[in-house]
């Protein structure tokens, strides 16, 4: 029980720590910020376009107006309303399968590197033989064979997309558990759970930030691609679905652009805020990537600099990188 | 060598498991898909009924180890099954028929994407604190979070149905008739040209991204150093010293990138209506023609891992530390 608390304790100092750096990116305020207004676009939904969003409101393909601000679909429906909506299916199924890919994952990942040997060996040559196959090939084919509901496809993408994460998580976590630090702990007679728990773990929380980020923007993605294909249920009201929508009422032809344009630029809107965060905390953990951005000296004090590193380099002192 | 025959034993597995996962998807599925197939499929030859009969176990009296037997057999053999929506048509044949249009689509775009992708990749990581890189890679990660099939919703409406630049879908003009004329050729690059374009787009990001970390690694060296200190032209250190050696790493994960090009491919497919592998495959979702589904299954991971084993080729080529006796 001590030890479970105290792993927990660990768990959740660790991200504080990435999270105090990752205020200072630029690319992860504007990535977090992003992912904030969407989120709330979700949960307001109720208060921001209120009524049902599959209701048919007005006439068809109505363009953009005062009344519906994105005009209606092939059905009649209010666009905006059910580009709000959507927020939370899309957000909602990509959370969880996030959740599950990332749990998944660092389970797999973890043991592989831990135990080393014959359980090493199958998990990776099993994740290796998930990442090989076709990603969107294989969701559709099992998305084809299951019932179209929300459950089905956050299964099929979870099965999908494990074995990235796994992998990530692996070749991390084998370069800790080689430190001398875990080789101490286990000497000591430490419990297995413990040293994963609290050596190895806590080292890995920014790789795991990352990966999750990384899971929900895959799940975001291919569920809209899944219920586009019309493998969703297309039923409920998500980005996907009006897309699918969009392209069962021929809205290309019929120039109905605002039928197909707003729920993409989500999307896109989406994963983009996910990959800043991830790129910011891939420059935290990686900080040969980081751009270090340099006032560049005014005319004078570039001439001052010249000036000194000329005389500097022939007292051979030369490299000044200051 | 050694290294190759490891390489062609995991393909060996890899190839293995999808076929197991194929086999044992219907026999799991929920419902039964072989029934309501059956009813579907009408008249078929006794010999038809055999096939079907093996690859959704419908013979239940049989153990399900001999099933599987039977099924990796009939694939051994080249036998997917009868196609549903192209009834009396084998899966073979239908299949045949596409995957000429995907080969292209994919390998130009892949190509494309490549080139255009590490060029900018390496322009980016050498000039990474000037705007140039805080403009571009940005706006590259931004277009690798468009989805594939939305950005080609996008062009065609854009390119097609408004500018009307290009054809809106099809791999080629239906009114002509398909030869081996010059003015075929360019009715087929007519077609292709945004297809193309919409894959190389979105895929340009990653490979940007990529070139570009791999790169900046390769930058702090200290032979890098070394060549600025040496008076090297810029040109050359950026090339020869730089990108020579970042190129390695992003060329392991051009096997990967494959999986997702086809990917993509196959969702462009779909909007632009071109006649390849994922328009059948959207086709065959769409009319339940279970047989094609899985027999696309199978050809497209074979083409896949395919692939994957010509990068492995290609990365021995390049790194002579994978070269062992």
């Amino acid at each position: 029980m001590k030890t479970l608390t105290r792993a927990f304790a660990l768990i959740y100092r660790a991200p504080r720590l990435v999270v105090a750096r990752l205020a200072v990116s630029r690319k992860a305020t504007v990535g977090a910020a992003l992912l904030f207004v969407l989120v709330m676009m979700g949960v307001l939904a109720p208060v921001i376009a209120p009524g049902n969003p599959m209701a048919v409101v007005a006439g068809q393909n109505l363009a953009p107006s005062w009344q519906h601000l994105l005009g209606t679909s092939g059905q009649g429906n209010d666009i905006f309303a059910q580009v709000i909506w959507g927020t939370r299916n899309s957000l909602g199924v990509g959370f969880v399968t996030g959740v599950l890919i990332a749990v998944v994952g660092v389970a797999v990942g973890l043991c592989a590197a831990f135990f080393g040997g014959v359980i090493d060996n199958l998990l990776t040559l099993l994740a290796n033989v998930f990442l090989v196959i076709p990603g969107i090939p294989l969701l559709i084919v099992m998305a084809a064979f299951l019932p179209r509901n929300n459950l089905s496809i956050i299964l099929v993408l979870a099965i999908a997309g494990w074995a990235t994460t796994a992998r990530i998580i692996r070749s991390q976590a084998l370069s800790i558990v080689r430190r001398d630090y875990v080789a101490a702990a286990i000497v000591i007679g430490e419990r297995r759970a413990r040293v994963i728990t609290t050596e190895v773990l806590p080292n890995l929380s920014s790789l795991i930030a990352s990966v999750f980020f990384g899971a929900i923007g895959y799940g975001i993605g291919a569920q809209a691609a899944l219920q586009f294909l019309g493998l969703g249920s297309i039923t409920t009201d998500s980005w996907g679905s009006i897309l699918f929508w969009a392209q069962n009422n021929q809205a290309l032809f019929q120039g109905c652009w605002w039928q197909f344009v707003p729920p993409g630029i989500f999307l896109a809107l989406t994963c983009a805020a996910i990959s800043m965060l991830n790129f910011a905390i891939d420059e935290i953990t990686n900080p040969r990537l980081r751009t270090v951005r340099q006032r560049r000296p005014a005319r004078r004090e570039r001439a001052a600099l010249a000036r000194a590193r000329s005389r500097s380099a022939g007292a051979g002192e030369g490299l000044d990188f200051a | 060598m050694r290294y190759l025959l490891t390489r062609l034993g995991f393909y060996l597995v890899a190839i293995w498991g999808s076929l197991t996962i194929n086999f044992f998807l219907p026999r799991l599925a929920p419902g039964d898909p072989a029934a309501t197939l059956m009813q579907r499929m009408g008249q078929m030859t006794p010999a038809q009924e055999q096939s079907i009969a093996v690859i959704y176990g419908l013979n239940k009296h049989v153990p399900l180890f001999r099933q599987y037997v039977t099924y990796l057999n009939q694939l051994a053999h080249g036998d997917l099954g009868i196609s549903i929506q192209f009834f009396p048509s084998t899966v073979a044949s239908v299949i045949r028929a596409a995957i000429l249009w995907t080969l292209f689509l994919g390998g130009v775009s892949l190509l494309i994407g490549f080139v255009v992708g590490v060029s900018l990749g390496v322009l980016v990581a050498w000039r990474r604190t000037r705007p140039v890189d805080s403009i571009v890679t940005p706006s590259t990660i931004f277009l690798a979070s468009v989805p594939y099939f939305w950005l080609a919703m996008a062009v065609v409406y854009v390119f097609a149905l408004k500018l009307n630049w290009f054809p809106i879908n099809h791999s080629y003009n239906i009114d002509v008739s398909p030869s081996f004329s010059f003015s075929f050729l360019l009715d087929i690059l007519d077609h292709a040209a945004l297809p193309v374009a919409t894959i190389v787009v979105v895929s340009v990001g990653n490979w940007l991204i990529t070139m570009r970390s791999t790169m900046i690694g390769v930058l702090s060296e200290d032979y890098i150093t070394m060549a600025i200190a040496k008076g090297l032209h810029p040109l050359r250190v950026a090339l020869s010293y730089g990108a020579r050696n970042a190129l390695l790493p992003v060329t392991t994960s051009a096997g990967i990138a494959v999986g997702f090009i086809v990917g993509g491919a196959l969702l462009t497919e779909v909007v632009f209506s071109y006649a390849g592998l994922g328009y059948l495959l959207y086709t065959s979702v769409t009319s339940l023609d279970y047989p094609l589904i899985q027999g696309l299954l199978v050809i497209i991971t074979l083409g896949v891992l395919g692939a994957n084993f010509i990068v492995d080729m290609v990365y021995v080529l390049l790194d002579p530390t994978v070269r062992r006796p």
